[in-house]
C-alpha cells in the first residue's frame, strides 16, 4: 500500500482517527508522519496535531457525500507565494508561509479561537522597528471599539471626546506617513 | 578524559548556578518563534532559500558580542556528527527535529549556553532560553533583548491582529512557549498529582512528563508550559504560568511535610534504598535509574542524606542518557553496555561526591 500522503512511499503507519464520530483510517510513510509531526520520538505534537486536524475538518463536520460535493463546489483556497491550498493546510496542520495567513484569513478566526481559548486577536508584543506605527493603530482600534460601546449606551458626551482623541492619533499617523 | 572534567563539558555553565526554589523548580525556559517576512516557512522552503538564512545568521549574528550573552556561535547541522547531535538534543539545546530532519538547520549558541537559537527548525528562527530554578521573568527579558537585537537586521511576519505568524497555528501570536521543569516525587508518591493536574488543563497549561511516554514521568518530572499563545501579552502568559507553579511548589512541600510526618521510616528506608542501588549497582536501566536519583533528590532536599549535593540528579540525568555515555566511551554502545556504563558513571560521580567531602569538607557552592 502507497502512502497517501506522498504517494511515493509505501505505507507503513496505519492507524485511524475519529473525527465528529467518523472513523479515518490513516495509511502513512515514516517520512510523513515525522513531517506531520507525528509519532515525533520525545514530542508532544502528535496531541496538537490530533487535536488541530480534528478542527480543521470541523468545517465540514457531516462529510456525507452530499456536502462533499457542497465542498467541491466552492472555490478553492490557494496562498499565491508558497502554492500551498486551504485542503493541504488543513492536512498538514502547519502554514506554507506569511502569506498564507492572508490567504486563508476567511477560515482561520474559528480556528484560532478553538486553539487559543476563545482568543483570535494578538496582545502581545509589537516588534520594536516595524512596529513604530503599530502601537498606534493599536491604541486607534481600541478607542474605536469604546467609542461603539458609548455610543450605544448613548453616552455622548464621553463618545465625542473618544472621537476627538481617534481623529488627533489619526491625523499624527497620517503626518508621519505624509513626511 | 577524567570524570570531572566530562562532567564539566557536560553540564551546560547556566545549571551550575543554583536559581530560586531550585529544590523543586529544575529549570525555566522561555522560547519565541520567529519568522522572516518574505521566505517560505522551512517545511515549504526549498534548501537555496534556507541556506541562505544560516547564512544571513553567520554574517550578522555569529561572532558578534551580545550584552548578556557574550560570543555567539553558529553551529550547522551538516558539519556536526550523529552524536555530537544527539548531546545537543540531551543538553535541550536543539530538537530532534533540527537534528535529523531540517533543511539547511544550525544553531546559534552562546558561551554559557544559556541561549540558543535554533535556525530552520519548524520556525525559522526559535529564541530560546534556559535558566536554572524558577526564573520566567529573567528568561522572557532576556528573551525580548535577542528577539530586539535580531529584529533589528531582519524583517520578522508580523501582522497587527495575528501577531508574529508561524508555522503552526498554535504558536501564532506571541510565538512564546514558557516553561517550568519541575521535580514532585512527593505529589507522585501521595497521589495528589492526578487530581491536580486537571485543573491545571483547564487554565490552559499543558503538564507532560519529561522524557517518557504518555502520562509516566521519569524520575517524578514535570514540564509545565503554556498551551495559548494568542490573545494574551507575554506578561500575562508567564504570570499564569508563574501562579500555577507557585502553588504546585507550595503542595509538593506541604505534601513532603506529610509523608515526613506520617510516614518517615517508609520514606527513609526507600531514599537510602535508592542510595545505595546508584551508589553499588552494576548495571542499571535509564528509567530505573531516573526513579532511584529522584528518589536520593528528594532525600538531599529533606536534609535526610547530607553528603550529596542537590545537583547531582539534574546533572546526572542529562550525562546518562546515550549520547553523552557514548560520548564519555568514545564509541557507540549497545543497551547493555549503556546499562553498564551508566552504573559506572554514577558509581564513580558518587564517589567524586564522598572524595571531595575529604577534600575540602563539602563546602557549598
Ligand atoms: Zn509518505
Ligand atoms: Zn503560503
Amino acid at each position: 500500500m502507497l502512502c497517501q500522503e506522498c504517494q511515493q512511499r509505501p505505507a507503513s503507519l496505519h492507524f485511524t482517527k475519529i473525527i465528529n464520530g467518523e472513523k479515518t483510517e490513516f495509511h502513512i510513510c515514516e517520512r510523513c508522519a515525522k513531517d506531520k509531526g507525528e509519532y515525533m520520538p520525545g514530542s508532544n505534537s502528535f496531541s496538537i496535531h490530533q487535536l488541530l486536524s480534528g478542527l480543521l475538518d470541523a468545517d465540514q463536520p457531516f462529510s456525507s457525500t452530499k456536502n462533499k460535493k457542497v465542498k467541491k463546489a466552492q472555490p478553492e483556497l490557494k496562498c499565491s507565494h508558497c502554492g500551498m491550498n486551504y485542503q493541504q493546510f488543513a492536512e498538514i496542520g502547519k502554514f506554507g508561509c506569511a502569506n498564507c495567513y492572508r490567504s486563508f484569513e476567511e477560515k482561520l478566526d474559528p480556528i484560532f479561537r478553538r486553539i487559543h481559548g476563545g482568543n483570535a486577536t494578538h496582545l502581545g508584543k509589537i516588534p520594536k522597528r516595524q512596529g513604530k506605527d503599530l502601537h498606534i493603530h493599536r491604541e486607534i482600534k481600541e478607542l474605536k471599539e469604546n467609542l461603539k460601546k458609548q455610543i450605544e449606551e448613548e453616552e455622548f458626551e464621553d463618545a465625542a471626546k473618544t472621537r476627538d482623541q481617534i481623529r488627533s492619533l489619526e491625523n499624527n499617523l497620517q503626518k508621519e506617513e505624509g513626511a | 578524559m577524567s570524570l570531572e572534567s566530562f562532567m564539566k563539558e557536560a553540564i551546560s555553565p547556566w545549571m551550575k548556578n543554583k536559581g530560586p526554589d531550585a529544590d523543586i523548580v529544575i529549570s525555566s525556559r522561555i522560547r519565541l518563534a520567529r519568522n522572516l517576512r518574505d521566505v517560505p516557512f522551512p517545511m515549504a522552503g526549498d534548501e537555496k532559500q534556507l541556506e541562505k538564512i544560516t547564512e544571513q545568521v553567520d554574517a550578522k549574528f555569529a561572532g558578534k558580542s551580545h550584552v548578556k550573552f557574550g560570543e555567539l556561535e553558529l553551529l550547522k547541522m551538516k558539519d556536526l556528527k550523529e552524536n555530537e547531535k544527539r548531546v545537543l538534543v540531551e543538553k535541550h539545546l536543539i530538537s530532534p527535529n533540527l537534528s535529523n530532519e531540517s533543511k539547511a538547520g544550525s544553531v546559534l549558541l552562546s558561551e554559557d549556553e544559556s541561549l540558543s537559537i535554533m535556525v530552520n527548525e519548524e520556525d525559522h528562527f526559535r529564541i530560546q532560553c534556559l535558566f536554572s530554578g524558577f526564573q520566567l521573568d529573567e528568561g522572557l527579558k532576556y528573551a525580548n533583548d535577542m528577539d530586539d537585537w535580531m529584529e533589528e537586521k531582519l524583517d520578522f511576519a508580523f501582522d497587527e491582529n495575528q501577531g508574529y505568524l508561524t508555522s503552526c497555528p498554535t504558536n501564532v501570536g506571541t510565538g512564546l512557549r514558557s516553561s517550568v521543569m519541575m521535580h514532585l516525587p512527593a505529589l507522585v508518591m501521595t497521589k495528589r498529582l492526578n487530581r491536580i493536574l486537571p485543573a491545571i488543563n483547564q487554565l490552559g497549561l499543558v503538564v507532560r512528563g519529561i522524557y517518557g511516554e504518555g502520562s509516566e514521568a521519569l524520575g517524578n518530572l514535570f514540564q509545565i508550559s503554556n498551551q495559548t499563545t494568542l490573545g494574551k501579552s507575554e506578561k500575562d502568559i508567564v504570570d499564569d504560568l508563574r501562579s500555577v507553579v507557585t502553588q504546585l511548589i507550595q503542595q509538593e512541600r506541604s505534601a513532603r511535610e506529610t509523608l515526613l510526618e506520617e510516614s518517615k521510616i517508609q520514606l527513609e528506608d526507600r531514599i537510602y534504598r535508592s542510595y545505595g542501588i546508584l551508589a553499588y549497582s552494576r548495571r542499571i536501566e535509564s528509567k530505573e535509574a531516573m526513579q532511584r536519583l529522584s528518589d536520593v533528590r528528594m532525600g538531599i532536599d529533606l536534609g535526610l542524606i547530607q553528603d550529596v549535593k542537590g545537583n547531582i540528579l539534574n546533572e546526572l540525568m542529562i550525562v546518562t542518557q546515550t549520547g553523552f555515555l557514548q560520548q564519555y566511551a568514545g564509541e557507540i554502545l549497545t543497551a547493555e553496555q549503556r546499562d553498564e556504563r551508566r552504573a559506572t558513571l554514577i558509581r564513580e560521580r558518587f564517589r567524586l561526591e564522598s572524595s571531595r567531602e575529604l577534600n575540602d569538607g563539602g563546602g557549598d557552592t
